[in-house]
């Protein structure tokens, strides 16, 4: 097969875009999370269940996570187009980094939602 | 050291002639440089005098033709334009990295150009041509500069990791400064095809603004900036 140079897939805009929200999203998390720890002051495991059993908390720790999964889906994805060549390989890679972050997207639910 | 006077200086340069070395070596070699050698490219030209195999590409030898770009002492550079007497010595000399080495400081730029072809270096207008000349307004001419003065010597894109990776995918800066010069350019109508061009992760989404591109450029040229524009029109014409 002539190994041909195949590029024009047309996308990378949104992504780009996702990239500096999530990063936005997680430093303003990091904020409110230190604010609320550094207010509340928890020391018991109880402060800190009643700390992420608190609606807006739940919420926006979720969103946190959220940010921080897709930032990393973003940036794990860049690394494998950058060193990975060979494009079965990188096509395995992209999935299984999409199935671990997707998997630790429902863990972190499934932690926060059992508070 | 003073400039004014004889004075000997030493190279260490990467050395290789496929048709006799079965690999690249670094040369040990020193040379007595005149009164009147004040760049590096004077140095190496009395070089090759010394040792005519020696082997790089010069032409205007004033920072204009970009034919002598290499990579001194670690950083991409013009040898027209970097001062011998500055530099720590030995002067390490290697070809610009990540492009083939045709002969010792001679690299391939087959791969530069194609990227720097693939945005369509031209003006495209498809208004018939006015009896004299297609005019800007001085504000409009204003967005070229700092654009329109690449001299294609691709010491940016050579010191760029994202294009070592990826040559053959990954525009790289030169070629982007390129792109964005014609985007920028109020005479040029094929904006909309241009960006449709460059959306793509390999294409343009390479560059992740590590700024190696600005670091070297020896016309103190922006491409991180002119990418920056790029994605901003991207934006501008999505959301």
């Amino acid at each position: 097969m002539v190994n041909r140079i195949v590029v024009g897939a047309h996308y990378g805009l949104k992504d780009w875009i996702a990239q500096r929200a999530t990063a936005v999203i997680m430093a303003v998390y990091s904020v409110i999370l230190l604010a609320a720890v550094g207010a509340l002051g928890p020391n018991t495991f109880e402060a800190w269940r009643g700390l992420f059993a608190n609606g807006f908390m739940k919420f926006i720790t979720f969103l946190f996570f959220i940010s921080l999964f897709y930032h990393a889906w973003i940036g794990v994805r860049d690394i494998w187009m950058d060193y990975v060549k060979p494009t079965g390989i990188r096509l395995v890679l992209h999935v299984l980094t999409i199935f671990v972050l997707v998997g630790y997207a429902g863990w972190a639910a499934q932690i926060l939602w059992r508070l | 050291m003073s400039a004014n006077t004889k004075r000997t200086v030493q190279f260490k340069i990467y050395r290789y002639d496929p048709d006799k070395d079965n690999a690249p070596y670094m040369q040990d070699i020193s040379v007595e440089l005149e009164q009147s050698d004040k760049k590096l490219l004077d140095a190496l030209v009395r070089l090759k005098v010394k040792d005519d195999s020696l082997a790089f590409r010069r032409s205007c030898r004033e920072g204009v033709c970009g034919s002598d770009a290499m990579n001194v002492n670690g950083k991409n550079r013009l040898a027209c334009l970097t001062e011998v007497d500055e530099l720590p010595q030995p002067i390490v000399l290697r070809p610009l990295p990540g492009l083939p080495v045709i002969r010792d400081l001679i690299v391939d730029m087959t791969q530069f150009f194609k990227q720097y072809h693939s945005i369509k270096p031209y003006l495209i207008n498809n208004d018939p041509a006015p009896e004299r000349e297609r005019l800007q307004s001085p504000e409009e001419r204003e967005e070229l500069n700092g654009l329109y003065e690449c001299i294609l010597c691709a010491c940016c894109s050579t010191s760029c990791p994202s294009f070592w990776w990826n040559p053959d995918k990954f525009v790289g800066p030169a070629g982007l400064l390129a792109a964005y010069r014609f985007i920028a350019d109020t005479r040029d109508q094929a904006t909309n095809e241009r960006l449709d061009n460059l959306e793509d992760p390999y294409r343009l989404f390479r560059c992740h603004t590590i700024m190696n591109c600005v670091d070297v450029c020896p016309k103190g040229l922006n491409p991180t900036k002119a990418i920056g524009k790029i994605k901003e029109m991207m934006v501008r014409r999505a959301v």
